[in-house]
Formats: C-alpha cells, sequence, structure tokens
C-alpha cells in the first residue's frame, strides 16, 4: 500500500528529493521556506546525507555548483529576496551546464517585499540572469504536484545537463495536503563522465568545469550545444492541464496557487452558466505557447490570474499573437491591499463577469 | 656512448602532474613557480588521481573522503568578495587546502586596488597611492585563518629566492598534508609582485617586493597545530 501522509508544500518538496535520491542540500533561511530547510536539517542526516547551513543564499548556490560538478544531486531552496543573491551563481551554473535543482518558495517583492505569497518572479525564473541562458521552470499547484515535481526536476536535469527551477509560492509553501509518498520511475539517464571527482575515477582523464565558455575552449561551441539544447527541450518538455476549454468562452490562464482559485472560480462561473475554462502550464519554461495559441483559434478571451502586476501575461500575449483579447487579474484585485492579502475565487469570478 | 656519460641529462623536467600547456602568464610573473610547487607536492604525495582544484568551496562535500581538494585564490576572491565564504568555510570545518596569492593588488584586471595593496602604492584607482583615510588598510589573510579554531595550518611565504621556494613548498606539502591526515584546514599565502600592475620591469619589480612587499607582510608559519580545539562544550544526552 502507497503511504499517504498529511504534509505541507514545503516539506513534499523534501520528500521529492528523498524519493529522487537527492543527496546534497545547501540552503540558508529565508521566509516562506523554512519548513523545507529545517526538514532537510531532520532528515538528511538520518539518511547519511549532507545538509549545510550555508552562511549566505550566495554561499548555497556555490556549494550546489560545487556538489553538482561532482556529479551527486544537489538542491537548494529559497525566496524571492535571496533568489536575487543567487542569480550571479546560477549564471555560472549555467555556463557550467551543472544539473541540479534550486527551489523559490516566492514571497512578495520588490526588495525584501513582504514575507507573504506573491507570484513576482514569474519573470526572473523564466528569463534568468545575465548571459542569456535558460532553465526549465516548473510551477506545482498541489501539495502532491510539488512531491512529484521535484522527483521530475531531478530527471530533467541529469537527462539535458541543465538546472531546473522550482517555482513555488508562500501558498503552496504552507499548504498542508495528504501526499501519496510514491517514487516515480524515469527512463535511464547518460552518465556523468564530465564529473570533476578526481581523475582516477576517470581512467586517469582529467575532467574540467569552468564557468568562462567564451575565454576557456570555444565559445561557438558552447553556443551551439546550448542552443540545441534548449530546442530539444521546447520540442519534448511542454507540459500543462487543461480544464473545460473545449464550449469555454473565456479561458483562465494561471499556475501555481492562483491557479487552484481560479479553478474554484471556473467552477462557479459554470454554476451560473458562464462558459470558462482554465489553462495551467505546468512548464513556465519551456512554456506552452503552441497549446495556447490553438485554444485562441476558438476562444477569444483570456484572463490571466497570478498574484503580481502582470508578467506571465507577456507570455500569453506571445502565445495568442493577437488572436484574442487578454486581461489580467493581478495584485490589484487583492482582497486586502497588504502583504498577507490574496487574491479570492470571488474576486476572480467578478472579473470574468466584467470581462467583456 | 654510454648513457651516463651523455652531455644530455635531464636535471629538471616537467611534474608529471603539471599540463603541458601554453602559459597565460606575463614575464616577471611568479605564479607559475607556485603551480610548479603545487604539481611538485602532488606528485611527491601520490594524489594525483585523487585531486580536485578549484576556485571555490562546496565541492569537497560531494566527493568521496579521500579526495584532495584544494583552492588557488587571488586578492579579490579570497581578500575581498569572498573573505566571508573563506571565513565560513574554516567556521563549518571543511577540510580544504588554499593557496593564496598575495600579490597586493588586481593584476588580470589591470591594476587596480586590492585589499592587500600597501599604503602608499600607486594602483589605477588609487592614482595617488592608497591612503588609509579613503582606502584603508593592507589585510593580513595569514594571521587572521591562523586566529581561526577550525584552521591547522597557516603560514606566508615567498618564492623570490631559492631558500624561499623551498620554504613555500615544505608549506604547500604540510597543509596537503593536514588535509590527507584529516586534522583540519590548511592555509598558505604566498606574496610575489606583478611587473605590469607596479608598471616595472620584472626585476625592478622583484627590487620592490624584497623593500616593500617583505616590509609589511613577514614570513613564517603562524599555526601548526595536530588537532582542532575545542574550547567548550554543551553534553547533550
Amino acid at each position: 500500500m502507497v503511504e499517504k501522509i498529511l504534509i505541507s508544500g514545503n516539506e513534499a518538496i523534501g520528500y521529492g528529493a528523498i524519493y529522487a535520491d537527492c543527496t546534497h542540500y545547501f540552503g540558508y533561511p529565508i521566509t516562506p521556506q523554512n519548513e523545507l530547510i529545517e526538514f532537510m536539517a531532520r532528515e538528511f542526516p538520518k539518511l547519511g546525507r549532507t545538509f549545510v547551513q550555508a552562511e549566505s543564499e550566495f554561499a548555497s548556490i556555490s556549494m550546489v555548483c560545487g556538489a553538482a560538478a561532482t556529479g551527486v544531486r544537489a538542491m537548494t531552496s529559497t525566496a524571492s529576496t535571496a533568489f536575487s543573491l543567487m542569480q550571479e551563481g546560477i549564471s555560472g551554473i549555467a555556463s557550467m551546464e551543472l544539473p541540479c535543482l534550486i527551489v523559490n518558495v516566492q514571497r512578495g517583492g520588490p526588495g525584501a517585499g513582504s514575507t507573504q505569497h506573491s507570484q513576482m518572479d514569474y519573470l526572473i525564473a523564466t528569463r534568468g540572469a545575465h548571459g542569456g541562458y535558460k532553465n526549465i521552470v516548473l510551477a506545482p499547484f498541489s501539495v502532491q504536484e510539488a512531491f512529484e515535481l521535484t522527483q521530475l526536476a531531478f530527471y530533467l536535469a541529469d537527462k539535458y545537463r541543465i538546472h531546473v527551477i522550482l517555482l513555488s509560492d508562500g501558498i503552496m509553501g504552507q499548504m498542508y495536503e495528504s501526499v501519496e509518498l510514491k517514487k516515480l520511475g524515469f527512463p535511464p539517464l547518460p552518465e556523468k563522465n564530465w564529473a570533476v571527482k578526481g581523475s582516477a575515477a576517470h581512467n586517469y582523464v582529467r575532467t574540467f568545469v569552468h564557468n568562462s565558455p567564451g575565454i576557456i575552449g570555444s565559445y561557438y561551441d558552447y553556443m551551439k550545444r546550448s542552443d540545441e539544447k534548449y530546442t530539444k527541450i521546447k520540442e519534448n518538455e511542454v507540459r500543462y492541464e487543461t480544464y473545460e476549454i473545449e464550449d469555454a468562452d473565456i479561458v483562465l490562464v494561471s499556475y501555481g496557487s492562483t491557479a487552484r482559485v481560479s479553478l474554484r472560480a471556473m467552477y462557479l462561473a459554470r454554476d451560473e452558466g458562464i462558459r470558462v475554462g482554465l489553462f495551467r502550464p505546468i512548464t513556465l519554461w519551456p512554456f506552452p505557447r503552441e497549446a495556447i495559441n490553438k485554444i485562441a483559434d476558438n476562444t477569444k478571451k483570456f484572463l490571466v490570474v497570478e498574484d503580481c502586476m502582470g508578467q506571465m501575461i507577456e507570455d500569453v500575449e506571445l502565445a495568442v499573437v493577437g488572436k484574442a483579447r487578454i486581461g489580467l487579474v493581478g495584485s490589484m484585485d487583492r482582497n486586502l491591499p497588504t502583504g498577507s492579502g490574496m487574491i479570492l475565487s470571488r474576486k476572480v469570478l467578478e472579473k470574468i463577469k466584467d470581462f467583456n | 656512448m654510454e648513457e651516463k656519460d651523455s652531455p644530455r641529462r635531464l636535471i629538471c623536467g616537467r611534474p608529471k602532474s603539471l599540463m603541458q600547456a601554453k602559459s597565460p602568464l606575463c614575464s616577471g610573473c611568479q605564479h607559475g613557480i607556485v603551480g610548479r610547487i603545487i604539481s611538485e607536492v602532488i606528485d611527491e604525495l601520490g594524489i594525483m588521481g585523487n585531486v580536485v582544484g578549484i576556485g571555490g568551496v562546496g565541492l569537497k562535500r560531494g566527493l568521496n573522503e579521500e579526495a584532495v581538494v584544494f583552492t588557488i585564490q587571488g586578492d579579490g576572491d579570497l581578500a575581498a568578495i569572498g573573505i566571508g565564504d573563506l571565513i565560513n568555510a574554516t567556521v563549518r570545518g571543511e577540510k580544504l587546502t588554499t593557496v593564496f596569492f598575495n600579490n597586493a593588488g588586481y593584476g588580470t584586471t589591470g591594476g587596480q586596488l586590492a585589499p592587500t595593496t600597501l599604503i602608499g602604492q600607486v594602483t589605477t584607482t588609487t592614482p595617488d597611492g592608497r591612503r588609509p583615510e579613503a582606502g584603508g588598510f593592507p589585510i593580513h589573510v595569514a594571521e587572521l585563518m591562523a586566529g581561526l579554531p577550525g584552521v591547522v595550518y597557516s603560514a606566508r611565504c615567498a618564492v623570490n629566492t631559492l631558500a624561499q621556494f623551498k620554504r613555500t613548498k615544505k608549506a604547500i606539502k604540510t597543509a596537503f598534508q593536514k588535509q590527507i591526515d584529516g586534522i583540519g584546514y590548511g592555509f598558505v599565502e604566498v606574496l610575489s609582485a606583478c611587473p605590469p600592475l607596479l608598471n616595472m620591469r620584472p626585476t625592478k619589480a622583484r627590487e620592490w617586493f624584497e623593500k616593500h612587499m617583505l616590509a609589511e607582510y613577514p614570513l613564517g608559519e603562524f599555526k601548526n597545530v595536530n588537532e582542532r580545539e575545542i574550547k567548550y562544550q554543551i553534553e547533550n544526552n
């Protein structure tokens, strides 16, 4: 029988890491992801795995970089303001093409912002720091999915030799739901013959990873390899879920916790006879652009629901290419004008009715 | 002719662990000498297949217990932007070996002020010389490291003479050995002069080095212990 337990979204990521055989966790405390670092501190040593509390988020990401370079499964977790601090390290990881997982449990911004939820890091997560690299971004909308996407993240990271960002948020992280703990099966992965473990591990052939593709080696080769990798990911790894879009006059587009709110709003609208559907991207990069474009052939109204002042809406606009009208339910639609205010289903319903 | 009578005898070869590659260093740079010392030490300790060199910490955690990890760092990534990480690596009790190249400025970027720049020294960002009021004071990292409980070996060396070369090699070898024996963090600061940074010819730069750098930075061992000291411990049942 599969074990079922009641845990938070943050802890589910911890369980996902354990089930994915992640052996190295590095982190620094920050709200609202503290349950995760505390879970790791508690559970990882028991399993003989490595937990290190770093001195800063820049140190955590550097440690992830170092550990990933040796070929082990490594991860870190953080929240918005400190996710900014990690950007240099993430860009370095991109240049070294190191597979690893970075969890961002989004809080309010900019700056230290608030300690509460938000979805204000969509663009930085999907667009990244300097240097024009790409990374896979996965967005869970239930505690069960947080557990499963964490396992998928490690698989995709190793498959493509790329870092993956799991984009959660304060509500997702603090939310408790029952989860079926089950190890997911994945196809076999390529051997990490590039890992830096001392030359004895590779028949005395020296291995070398470095973060300056334009200084050491061929910049062209790096760009070509990355370009091919990104194309392959875009072709094969787009993931999304749809609800009742076949006859929909209005399609809501939402990810993470606001997708849960939107789903409820969709049912409320259906109860009143308004034909509403929901499109939920699971991969924010690669973004399901073609799928949305296809829906725009039939549906002429898209309402993007995200707890920010409009970020994913830009991707929806690029997907729809003028075929439909697009509206936003954003942070200005929170029930309270405070850090703890949130977008409620009835507000989404109200906006659906207003969207003509 | 018999081999022993050959006029061509190898008296000084390339260390086995030193890769054959074109040196990117400027003429008069002493960093190549330190690179050679590290390679000789790796050869002599017989750790070539298990050694990893890096510019940062964290990597060791992913490796097996036998791996020997060293970092080579300069005035910027060690004494400026990375000093917090350096200290915290020892705070976490990491067992690493760090070789710190102190050449009193930033050579790679073209000769700017570093935390190690001497008072009065002219750099491109201190055109009138480093003044304490604006630019602060040179940092003595080897002494600082010696004060940290995670550090079991800390020394400052130079490579301007053969005698100093030998002392540096001994220091680096000791630092590696402390890691291999699982004792703790070993730190070796190696002083050198950077001719382009000083805007001097190599011979002149060496004179400058002997007059000024050795006056600011004393050579020697600041710590050499075989156990990390725990001053006080709370007992949990």
